[in-house]
């Protein structure tokens, strides 16, 4: 039932490809993606109608609809209109653009968690708006964020699993492709699924010491 | 069209299965994890931490493709709603525990001024309000997991990801039929999250700040 020590030796170097490339979608989705999530923020707090609308538009779809329907209308839906991505960049967007949604509601929050005398002081200063977002609002808001931001990006690497469906060749779809050769699906998919924990788990443990940090910074 | 509801159905229905287990189980998920048994302590924090870390669409491959191929055969319904009602209560242990951690200190030494036993203030004091505290993250939870559930479409339940699929392959008209899959999980998530905005607003003025 668990693999055994040959088992593992023979898969290991397969698996690692698949779990480099679950971590390289990662981190390209979260660089795209956070970086997208501030302007969707800003977005949504204009004074512009135009750009309010279209930004809660692009919030409220990449958060509200799963990244799996995301992936496959990316993937399988606009090949229709003529645009054909490769499973990779199609992984890459509909992650960074769920990544973008959700990250702008942290960030947005965040902002607004800046104390309003912060603002007026920046106004009482003759700061610009851009500089205001960018010495006072921002340095002090993403302090905030950071904990959730981290915890957000657990969450992205999980949902590079998702890409087994779009036929990306990363951990998910590896495990089940030795799984299907050798008819060792337990063993292969427990294997992956240790490889995803030994990820994670030090991942989880490392937010919740930026958490009780931050929340020792913020008590005082 | 036709396919897309009938999709739906099942969506909810694994998701509203999902969520009762998850409810339930994280009752005594929590009790392991607050007990003053060390082992009993570490054990269900390993079982926590575990469950979260592993993928949903993998949990699902373990128990249908895993487990179900030989040891015991599971339907593909049954096999998404063991997979997703198992992280549905490790998350909702979580959910309970933060609960719990924000009752007021005052109410437990209140508990043991009134010389309650530890059951009875579990029971009598902390439960009724850590339910109140716990309400909005539970609603938003229950949003996730509906969302959660279109990866039971990878192991063929026949939910709304999977008939958007089918019927994408059948027309080609993947792009309107994905865009109105998505439209349909938003359009589901409305009036959860609308009924937990009505009943926190109610429920928060029965807990003690």
């Amino acid at each position: 039932m668990f693999p055994s020590y040959a088992e593992i030796s023979t898969w290991l170097p397969d698996l690692l490809a698949g779990l480099s490339i679950s971590i390289q979608v990662t981190v390209l989705s979260l660089l795209i993606g956070i970086p997208f999530g501030l302007v969707l923020a800003l977005g949504v707090l204009a004074r512009n109608r135009v750009v309010k609308i279209l930004s809660l538009f692009l919030v409220e779809i990449g958060r509200g609809a799963p990244a799996l329907v995301l992936l496959q209308f990316i993937y399988f839906g606009l090949p229709t209109t003529g645009l054909t991505l490769a499973s990779y960049p199609a992984a890459v967007i509909a992650l960074a653009w769920n990544a973008g949604a959700y990250t702008s509601e942290i960030i947005r929050a965040s902002l607004q968690s800046v104390a309003h005398g912060q603002r007026e002081a920046a106004v009482a200063l003759g700061l610009s708006r851009l500089d205001e977002l960018r010495y006072i609002l921002l340095p002090q808001g993403l302090r905030v964020a950071l904990p959730a931001l981290l915890g957000f990006s657990i969450l992205i690497f999980q949902g590079t699993s998702l890409c087994f469906t779009i036929a990306l060749p990363e951990l998910v779809s590896r495990a089940y492709e030795i799984g299907s050769t050798t008819f060792r699906y337990f063993p292969a998919l427990l294997s992956a699924g240790m490889l995803y924990a030994s990820i994670s788990v030090p991942a989880a443990l490392l937010v919740n010491y930026v958490e009780k940090r931050a929340s020792l910074y913020a008590h005082r | 069209m036709i396919p897309l509801l009938r999709g739906l159905t099942w969506t909810v229905a694994l998701t509203a299965g999902a969520f009762l287990i998850g409810a339930v189980l994280g009752i005594p998920l929590l009790a392991a994890r607050k007990s003053r048994l060390l082992p009993l302590r570490f054990l269900a924090m390993v079982v926590i931490q575990i469950v979260r870390a592993i993928p949903p669409i993998l949990w699902l491959f373990i128990i249908f493709f895993g487990l179900g191929m030989g040891l015991m055969p599971i339907s593909p319904f049954n096999a998404a709603l063991t997979g997703l009602g198992l992280i549905a209560a490790a998350n909702m242990a979580e959910i309970y525990r933060g609960a719990v951690a924000s009752i007021h200190h005052g109410q437990f030494e209140a508990s043991a001024a009134l010389d309650l036993g530890r059951w009875s203030t579990l029971r009598d004091i902390v439960a009724p309000q850590a339910f109140r505290v716990a309400l909005p993250s539970a609603a938003s939870y229950l949003i996730g997991l509906m969302k959660e559930t279109a990866v039971a479409s990878t192991i063929g339940v026949a939910e709304l990801a999977y008939q958007g699929n089918q019927l994408s392959q059948l027309t080609y008209r993947g792009l309107e039929i994905f865009a109105l899959v998505g439209l349909f999980y938003v359009l589901l998530s409305l009036p959860i999250a609308w009924l937990s905005r009505v009943a926190d607003s109610y429920l928060q003025m029965k807990v003690a700040r």
